[in-house]
């Protein structure tokens, strides 16, 4: 499975970045070699084996229901880059 | 007073004269912030460092002494209150956090110093060189003209040029120990849920663990003893006791037994590293360990699998980054929100953060899934398992920590995999989530460190201790100082 410029630019849409047009060229190639190496992993036998996602036996951690402190918005909004109120601004999205 | 500088002892060296009042902690600060003065300009092993000096050092009321009037090098992408935390990213330009994190909340509660500065790192710990960094690169103690490694690149070059007396890194494939052994400093990867993530800024979440890089053995199993533990705020935190790790120290290793896999000694290895790692693994014997030659038969897949599942994760974690809540926002005039997301994050993130979130990203995405993401979690099972069974017969696996010693700024940068396959040996304990330790076991002709890593069972960090102790207590590396 190759990689093609046409991919890498739909995937950097879906991944919300904006490439130049010479940081397309560029990634374009550099992941196709990055792949054609992970593509050696097609050679491995995984009949029967399950997928291990997380390395702990642990599951399902729950903690009691009881009230705790949260963070105060004043101090959420703090870092934000733009903000109003007790809101974060963005663009207009709805025309 | 003395004559050797506060800021070249160790922090049980320096523990014993507080506690006898022979020094206060303001002095070892004044000392540790005039040598950055002197000697950072070359290192670069600290960002932002010239705002500080030292004035800054918080304490609370520690509950323990454990740590008492020792400062600590934080990694830039563990959250310190009030402290710029910006993972050397330019996305993050600015970011405060509103809260500690856990570590950093026990090291305080333990009595240490934090003050306002970081180390570099890689950014967003993408990396193994501290190449990536936003801020530039640093420079190895050891040899200005070659890399300290990465991602903790920073953490490790300030405690081995005397600039830190305990650092903290993080390891998501090595970032803790190829680090330290490029720099002859001692760094461990905690076992996968020892060290509560709470606070760390995410890059791979089944994958990352906050360490200690210190100048001794020693220092690593007093820092730890401050760290470790069960957080509720870290669901992945493991709720089992904290056993004193500085008992382990000076242990009798008498029959403890050592696996050698041979798929880490064959080509692609330089020939002076496998010297020195073979004459390490004598040393042990020599002191009383056993060992033998076995076979991880999966350890070729370790890297492949690596950068599929810490992609994937990374390119999920790395959504937040979108310029509403946090950091750096496109100033672009007349951009819609999408514009304004794929702006931010065009010109917020550098290339190595723009390649994995695009890889990862694609590992995920409908059609490559099975074929990528999914098949890679199916080799890390097979993975864990030779880890599994070499460990039902033997104690402890050592292997080299890195194929190489530190390589030059540069070599490798315009060649991501290159770069990747510096990670060989180390990323595997990250995928079996078992702990592993680097130390220094001697030199290259060319006067650069070469480090021994030991990886055991996981939450058997008291082995990785006992083992690495004895072997440092029979050797001089640990004491040896870079000219600067």
């Amino acid at each position: 499975m190759a990689i093609t410029k046409e991919t890498v630019s739909y995937v950097a849409h879906l991944a919300r970045i904006q490439l130049t047009p010479r940081e397309l060229e560029k990634l374009s190639g550099q992941l196709k070699d990055i792949l054609d190496f992970i593509n050696k992993l097609g050679k491995v036998d995984i009949k029967n084996v399950s997928p291990t996602s997380h390395i702990l036996p642990i599951n399902n951690v729950l903690r009691i229901d009881h009230p705790q402190e949260s963070l105060p918005a004043d101090k959420a909004l703090e870092n934000a880059p733009h903000q109003e109120g007790n809101f974060f601004v963005v663009p207009k999205i709805i025309e | 007073m003395n004559k050797v500088n506060l800021n070249e002892l160790t922090a049980h060296e320096l523990l014993g004269k507080l506690k006898k009042e022979e020094i206060t902690s303001e002095e070892i600060l004044s000392i540790l912030v005039k040598r950055i003065k002197e000697v950072d300009p070359k290192v670069k092993a600290y960002v932002r460092v010239d705002k500080s000096n030292g004035q800054t050092g918080k304490r609370a009321n520690g509950q323990t002494d454990l740590l008492k009037g020792i400062p600590i090098s934080i990694k830039d992408n563990i959250c310190t209150e009030a402290y710029n935390t910006e993972c050397c990213s330019k996305i993050l330009e600015g970011f405060k956090p509103p809260y500690d994190a856990t570590v950093i909340k026990k090291l305080k509660e333990a009595g240490a110093l934090i003050w306002d500065s970081k180390t570099n790192m890689d950014e967003f710990a993408f990396g193994s060189s501290t190449e990536n960094s936003f801020f530039g690169p640093t420079h190895n103690p050891w040899n200005l003209d070659c890399v300290p490694g990465g991602s903790s690149g920073g953490s490790a070059a300030a405690v081995a040029a005397d600039e830190a007396i305990l650092a903290l890194g993080s390891d998501t494939g090595g970032s803790i120990r190829q680090p330290a052994s490029f720099c002859g400093v001692v760094g461990l990867k905690p076992t996968y849920g020892r060290v509560s993530r709470y606070g760390l800024i995410a890059f791979a979440s089944s994958l990352d663990q906050i360490g200690p890089i210190t100048k001794d053995v020693q220092d690593n199993a007093v820092l730890m003893n401050a760290i470790a533990g069960y957080d509720p705020k870290d669901s992945t935190s493991v709720d089992l006791e904290v056993p004193d790790y500085t008992k382990a120290l000076g242990k009798d290793i008498k029959g403890i037994k050592i696996a050698i896999p041979k798929e880490y000694f064959i080509e692609g290895l330089e020939p002076e590293v496998k010297n020195i790692v073979e004459e390490a693994v004598n040393k042990l014997k020599e002191i009383g360990a056993d060992y033998k030659q076995v076979s991880l038969p999966h350890t070729e897949y370790a890297v492949p699998v690596y950068y599929i599942i810490a992609t994937a994760e990374a390119s999920s974690n790395l959504a937040r980054f979108d310029g509403v809540q946090y950091g750096f926002r496109s100033k672009k005039p007349k951009q819609n929100l999408i514009e304004m997301y794929k702006n931010t994050r065009g010109e917020g993130f550098g290339d190595e953060a723009k390649r994995r979130i695009i890889l990862g990203t694609f590992a995920l995405s409908h059609g490559y899934y099975d074929a990528y993401y999914l098949r890679a979690l199916k080799v890390r099972t097979l993975i864990k398992q030779d880890f599994d069974q070499v460990f039902k017969e033997f104690d402890c696996i050592i292997t080299p920590t890195s194929p190489t010693p530190a390589f030059r700024i540069g070599e490798k940068i315009e060649d991501p995999l290159k770069m990747y396959l510096s990670d060989i040996y180390t990323i595997s304990a990250n995928l079996s989530g078992i702990p592993a330790i680097s130390i220094p076991c001697g030199f290259t002709k060319r006067g650069l460190p070469v480090g021994l890593q030991i990886l055991a069972k996981p939450f058997n960090e008291e082995l990785l201790f006992q083992l690495a102790y004895a072997y440092e207590q029979n050797t001089p590396w640990h004491t040896m100082k870079p000219k600067l």
